[in-house]
Formats: C-alpha cells, sequence, structure tokens
C-alpha cells in the first residue's frame, strides 16, 4: 500500500498501538498533523508548550510502563523539548519523540526554523534518527519504540524532515527489529547469582537497597518475594518509592540525602548489601570516600553494565533484566540447605529498631501555621494512600517522598535524576490521561508550578480532574533552606515576591480554586478537593514559611553525618 | 594508563560524533582517534587512545558498548597487539640539514615522498612512541610542518576483531 511520510507516521503508531500523542503543531509537522486530523486510532493531546507535552508522555510512560509519545515541530519547538528529553533520560523513560525537521535539500543552509535536533539531543538521548528516505520511515519508527523500551530503558528521538512525510513509499510495518549491535542482557550470570546468595545468607548485617530499575522494570512482585523470603531490612532510593510497600515493616523509608535515620544507618553500616536497580547516586550515598570507608560486601542487579562499578566498586555484579535475576535467585534460594543467620539478624533489628524509635519524620501537628509535611501526611490519608503522586522539585518534593507512603509501584511521579522543576502538572496529565478513574494529586511549590502554569488550560480543554496540593511557603524553599544552613541566611533571590492569586488564576482557566490558611482546615479541604470527582482543583496551601526538610545529610558528608531536626 | 580502543561501528553519518560526543561528555580524554570504513562497506573501524584509571578505561569499555551504532569494542590493551602510525613530517632540507634529514630519515626507516629545493617531506610509520623519537632526534628548528593519522591498532595472531 502506497502511503506519504505523514500517513506512515499515523499508521505506524497505530501498530504501537498508541493511545496519546502529547504535541503541539508548526510548519514541518502540518502533513503530519492533517494526517492525525483523519485519523482516529489515538487521541492527540494539545498542551500549551512543548515541554509539557514531554513531560506528559513521560509521565504517561512512568505511570503505565508503556512507551509515552511525543510530536513537535522543528527549531523552537524541538528545542522547547529538550528538558523533557533530557528529564526523561535521567530517569531511564521509555519516550519516542517525533520532531519536525526543515525539508532535506534545505538542511545545513539556516533554513527559517532549523535546528540541528539530532546534534542537540544526543547527549540526552538513548538514541535518535533522521529519517532521511520515506522507505526507512516506518522500520526507523519501530526501532525506535524498540530501542526506547527495552534494556535500561530512555527517550528516542526520530527528526522527520518535511519532504518526507509528503514522499510516498509502500507501508509496511516491521514484525520484530534485530540490531547487530544493540542487544541488552537480559539473562544474569548464574554463577554471579549463586556467589550473590551465598554472600546474602553469610551476612550478619544484610541491607537491600532498590531503586528506579524495580520500577521500570516491573520487578515489585519479585522483590516482595525475595525481601519477605530473606527477612532483610530494605531500602527504597528516591525514584524506587512504591517498587516495596513503604507501609511494610521491613522498609525502612526512603535513604539519601532526605532519607530516613533508620535507611542511612542501615545503609552505612551493614555487612552484605544488595543493590537492585540502584545506581549509587550521589545524593542516595552521600560521600563516596566516607561511604567506602566502612567496609562491606556490595552485590549489584542491574540491567546496564555500566551502572555496575560506575561510582562505587562492587563485588559481586549481576547484569540482566532484575526479574530475569530475581527469579533466578528466587529458584536458588528455595533448594539452598542454607538459611539466613538468625541470631545476627535479630541484633541487626534491634539496632535497626533503636534507629527508628528515634522517629526522625516526626514533626509538631499542633501548629496552627500548616507545616507542609501534615498537608502530605493527610493527603495519604483521604486518599487512603491510592492515588498517583506526581511532584515538582524541592522541599515539597522531599515531603512527598517521606510522607506519602506508596504502597505500590507507579504511583510516585516526580524527576530525580535531573531535577526539573516545571513537570509535576504536566506529570499530572500525562498521569490522569491514562488513568481517568484515578485520583491524582501534583504536589508543587510556588515557584515549580509557575514554571508550566500554562498547562492550566490543558487541564481545561481535556476535563482533567487533577488535584493540585500547592505548599505554598513564598520561598523557592530548598533554595532558601540551603541559603538559610550554608551562607548565613544570606536569601539571595529565593523570595517569591508578586506572586499571583491563586485561586483567581485557577478561575480565570475555568477550576475550581481553593486558599487553606490553617491546619484545622487542610482535612476538610482535601476531602471536599476529591469529593469534586470531575473538576480540577487548586489547592493553595499557605505553609510554614522557614520549614526545612529533615533529615538532611549535609552535601559531601556521610550517610552517618545525617542531621535530625531534633539536633538543631 | 594509555589504552588503545578499537572498535566496529555502523557506517552511519553521526556515528563519529556519537562516539566523540561521548568523551566529551564524559570527561574522557582523547589523544587520537582515527576512523575509516572497512572490507564490509556497512562498518566501520575506530581507533581511539585514551589514558586513565583502570576503572575510567572500564567505564569507557561499558559506555561505548551502549552506544547503539557500535557494534564491537576490543581494548587492545587486553593482550598482544601491534600499533601503528604514520606521521608526514616537512623538513628544512637546506645546507647541513640537506644531509642530515637524509640520514635521519634512513635511520628511522622514513622515506622521502617529497622533495623541493629547501625542503623535503619525509614520511614515517611506527608507534606513536617511534614518530615522537624521530620528532626529539632531528634539530627542532628545522620542522616545517607535522602531519600525523593518530595510531591504529590490530591484535597479533589470533586475536580478530570482527562480526
Ligand atoms: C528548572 C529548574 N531551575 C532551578 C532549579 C533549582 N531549584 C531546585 S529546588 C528550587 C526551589 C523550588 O521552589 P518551589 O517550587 O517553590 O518549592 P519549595 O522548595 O519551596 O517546596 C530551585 C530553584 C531546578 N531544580 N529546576
Amino acid at each position: 500500500m502506497q502511503l506519504n511520510g505523514a500517513e506512515i507516521v499515523i499508521r505506524s503508531l497505530h501498530e504501537e498501538k498508541v493511545e496519546f500523542v502529547f504535541g503541539y503543531p508548526g510548519g514541518a509537522v502540518l502533513n503530519i498533523y492533517d494526517a492525525i486530523f483523519q485519523q482516529d486510532g489515538f487521541k492527540h493531546i494539545l498542551v500549551r508548550h512543548e515541554q509539557a507535552a514531554v513531560h506528559a508522555a513521560d509521565a504517561y510512560a512512568r505511570s503505565t510502563g508503556r512507551v509515552g509519545v511525543a510530536l513537535v515541530t522543528s527549531g523552537p519547538g524541538a528545542t522547547n523539548a529538550i528538558t523533557g528529553i533530557a528529564t526523561a533520560y535521567m530517569d531511564s523513560v521509555p519516550l519516542v519523540v517525533l520532531s519536525g525537521q526543515v525539508p532535506t535539500a534545505a538542511i545545513g543552509q539556516d533554513a527559517f526554523q532549523e535546528c540541528d535536533m539530532v546534534g542537540i539531543t544526543r547527549p540526552c538521548v538513548k538514541h535518535n534518527f533522521l529519517v532521511k528516505d520515506v522507505k526507512d520511515l516506518a522500520a526507523t519508527i519501530k526501532k525506535a519504540f524498540y530501542i526506547a523500551a527495552s534494556g535500561r530503558p530512555g527517550p528516542v528521538v526520530v527528526d522527520i524532515p518535511k519532504d518526507i512525510t509528503a514522499h510516498t513509499a509502500r507501508f509496511e510495518y516491521p514484525e520484530s527489529v534485530s540490531l547487530r549491535s544493540y542487544n541488552p542482557v537480559l539473562k544474569g550470570h548464574s554463577g554471579q547469582i549463586k556467589k550473590a546468595l551465598k554472600l546474602l545468607l553469610d551476612a550478619k548485617r544484610p541491607m537491600i537497597y532498590t531503586g528506579g530499575g524495580v520500577v521500570l522494570g516491573n520487578a515489585s512482585e519479585l522483590l516482595i518475594k525475595l525481601v519477605k523470603q530473606l527477612g532483610y531490612p530494605m531500602t527504597n532510593t528516591l525514584m524506587g518509592l512504591g517498587g516495596y510497600p513503604a507501609t511494610d515493616k521491613q522498609c525502612l523509608g526512603m535513604l539519601g540525602m532526605h532519607g530516613t535515620l533508620e535507611a542511612n544507618m542501615a545503609m552505612q553500616e551493614c555487612d552484605v548489601l544488595l543493590a537492585v536497580g540502584a545506581r549509587f547516586d550521589d545524593r542516595v550515598i552521600g560521600n563516596t570516600a566516607h561511604f567506602l570507608d566502612h567496609p562491606r560486601k556490595i552485590i549489584h542487579i542491574d540491567v546496564d553494565p555500566s551502572s555496575i562499578s560506575k561510582r562505587v566498586k562492587v563485588d559481586v555484579p549481576i547484569v540482566g533484566d532484575i526479574n530475569n535475576v530475581l527469579t533466578d535467585m528466587l529458584e536458588l534460594l528455595a533448594e539452598s540447605d542454607k538459611t539466613p543467620n538468625v541470631a545476627a539478624l535479630k541484633t541487626w533489628w534491634q539496632q535497626i529498631e533503636a534507629w527508628r524509635d528515634r522517629n526522625c519524620l516526626n514533626f509538631n501537628r499542633d501548629s496552627v501555621i500548616i507545616k507542609p509535611q501534615y498537608v502530605v501526611e493527610k493527603l495519604w490519608e483521604v486518599t487512603k494512600g491510592e492515588a498517583y503522586v506526581t511532584s515538582d522539585v524541592g522541599q515539597h518534593q522531599m515531603w512527598a517522598a517521606q510522607y506519602y507512603k506508596f504502597d505500590q509501584p507507579r504511583r510516585w511521579i516526580n524527576s530525580g535524576g535531573l531535577g526539573t522543576m516545571g513537570v509535576g502538572l504536566p506529570y499530572a496529565m500525562g498521569v490522569q490521561l491514562a488513568f481517568p478513574e484515578a485520583k491524582v494529586a501534583c504536589i508543587t511549590g510556588e515557584g515549580s508550578i509557575q514554571m508550566n502554569i500554562q498547562e492550566l488550560s490543558t487541564c481545561k480543554q481535556y476535563h482533567l480532574p487533577i488535584k493540585v496540593i500547592l505548599l505554598n511557603n513564598r520561598y523557592l524553599g530548598m533554595v532558601r533552606q540551603w541559603q538559610e544552613f550554608f551562607y548565613g541566611n544570606r536569601y539571595s533571590e529565593s523570595y517569591m515576591d508578586s506572586l499571583p492569586d491563586f485561586v483567581k488564576l485557577a478561575e480565570a482557566y475555568g477550576h475550581v480554586g481553593m486558599n487553606i490558611e490553617q491546619t484545622s482546615d487542610v482535612e476538610g479541604a482535601l476531602k471536599e478537593a476529591f469529593a469534586m470527582k470531575d473538576r480540577f482543583v487548586f489547592l493553595n496551601f499557605l505553609t510554614d514559611q522557614k520549614e526545612n526538610v529533615f533529615p538532611m545529610v549535609p552535601n559531601g558528608k556521610g550517610l552517618s553525618e545525617i542531621i535530625l531536626a531534633e539536633d538543631l | 594508563m594509555r589504552h588503545i580502543i578499537s572498535l566496529l561501528m555502523e557506517n552511519e553519518s553521526g556515528a563519529l560524533s556519537r562516539v566523540a560526543g561521548l568523551f566529551s561528555a564524559r570527561a574522557y580524554n582523547i589523544e587520537s582517534l582515527t576512523v575509516a570504513p572497512t572490507e564490509d562497506a556497512t562498518l566501520s573501524r575506530m581507533t581511539i587512545v585514551t589514558s586513565g584509571s583502570e576503572e575510567v578505561i572500564e567505564q569507557i569499555i561499558k559506555q561505548l558498548n551502549k552506544l547503539v551504532d557500535v557494534v564491537k569494542v576490543l581494548d587492545l590493551n587486553d593482550g598482544r597487539f601491534i600499533e601503528r602510525e604514520l606521521m608526514l613530517v616537512k623538513v628544512k632540507a637546506t645546507g647541513v640539514h640537506r644531509e642530515e634529514m637524509k640520514r635521519m630519515g634512513d635511520i628511522f626507516r622514513g622515506r622521502i615522498i617529497d622533495v623541493a629545493d629547501a625542503s623535503y617531506t619525509i614520511e614515517l610509520t611506527g608507534s606513536g612512541a617511534k614518530l615522537d623519537a624521530f620528532l626529539e632526534a632531528i634539530d627542532k628548528t628545522a620542522i616545517l610542518e607535522t602531519v600525523r593519522t593518530g595510531a591504529s591498532g590490530i591484535g597479533r595472531g589470533d586475536r580478530i576483531l570482527k562480526l
């Protein structure tokens, strides 16, 4: 069947069973938009800024596990998409971003709205393509989806010159792809898995540390099995939240810069550490030298060999798909006559409970001025812990991570790697579209929300009943906190002056707005908002301006040099 | 330590920039980088001379393998190998230099490939160290121009980098 390039794009997306394309039109993609007009295989979501298109596609991918798709025009459309692409790249999210390009003959001529998209995205994509012949178009899209979703996932850009979308070719969507240069290792090395299990069973102070890889790899179920069978303590990274139920006793909460005392201390003092789909990030292990000062054996399971022994040398590397490796490990465990060292484990748990008893996440619940932690805690109660929670970046993000106890994977959607302010609202859009019936809350700050505030309009157009939980401290709080701690209270440019009236703003966009100014009103407001099942509600909580995030492992310090709120 | 890394990659536009971009983005050293198509026109062979601690070299190899266009990577330093580089050097060839340059070229088994009234162009191949040694050995003020290809490397005996 002869089709033009634009039709081939559409048909290829149909073949990939794409539900939503998040995009924004422009000259270079007009042919594609014309073909979109004439199809009903997927729904196109018109955002108000291309950055939001990519973030929304990213959240769709994070919450569903499927590949997210965004479509932008050449030049400024393409450059606006960059932050979204880099954000997805840092958190290994499978995306296919289709960008328009000037016609083939104009490339390199500084044509109107020309930008070297392949060049500009190269450092922040898993791979990218410039389509030079319409005959390659379908196969290229197929490859893009395959590369985005397999191995360690990531964004893939397909740059399509305008003339290609007009040229015709026979349409045939390939059934499968094989690339001689790309073959992710999926099966773990059995010898290594045996070694790992032996180490684990010999441990006196074992610890399991899991990251975003567990969520991305859909490995929660097997992880829970393993942790339960071993009876060992475990901790999640910011990206791993929900990969293991936060309300389970064996979960010590999040670790890292704003992790719990018990998680950080156990991480530091364990003698055998099992790392699963995590990458020993600087925000997670603090000062590397300090971390390595304490002797421990490390087992590391990851699908990406380059994540292993990158920041911390490990003793037993296992490259493979986490589900495959955990399956093998559980089988070996079932056959093994060795069992965990119960006596040692008991002592270890006693030590951990002593840390846990310090109750490091405690805060003043009797304050009249609203404590941000209180809002998140109440949100968790009101939504029965079942909401999808997106967040922006800053203090509110950390409070969301600390106080909303995620019991399921893919419920917590945030920018961990790049730390992109402005993701919260578009993330909520992507999730709400994927799960129209679900409760979706966007926990944000007054700085972050203003970075993509224009999306209030998109939310109106598509009737997205998102609840924005604005923890409004009138400061770029995380910046202010660092200035308080490390810059002698010199609050350089971190006060948010001239804030809009958020209630009026929400109303101007056709939404419901609410101001909440004291603690006693928090729960009622949340209930009222979530009772409005088909409305977008913007809740502006005026919170304690100078509240800080604790615990805190100061930048450059070791995990056991953690500071608690009670220390100050 | 200095390492010579050989790799095969898809002979596609942009593949070279992915490798070069990787090295600059991750702040790895590149001493030299050469690339040309192989007997299989769909593949290019690249030789990269780099240096770094064992951990850094391990990361370089892993990161190269991760590039979708890269088909195969070999650290030549993991075994026995031969390294060769080509250098063309234009030197002054007047007065005492005329005889001296020919003599030095012979000693280093170079060939004079262009003769002019006042200069010779000498072609030399060898390891990078040998080429350096030649430049050390001749009168520095006599060097008019040098051009080097960067090292190419190949494993000894049965060590073969092929699909
Ligand atoms: C796009 C972007 N610019 C700057 C920063 C640096 N930054 C990190 S947190 C933060 C403050 C965020 O303020 P707000 O959204 O009000 O949240 P709060 O910390 O007050 O909860 C800033 C400026 C960032 N992460 N992203």
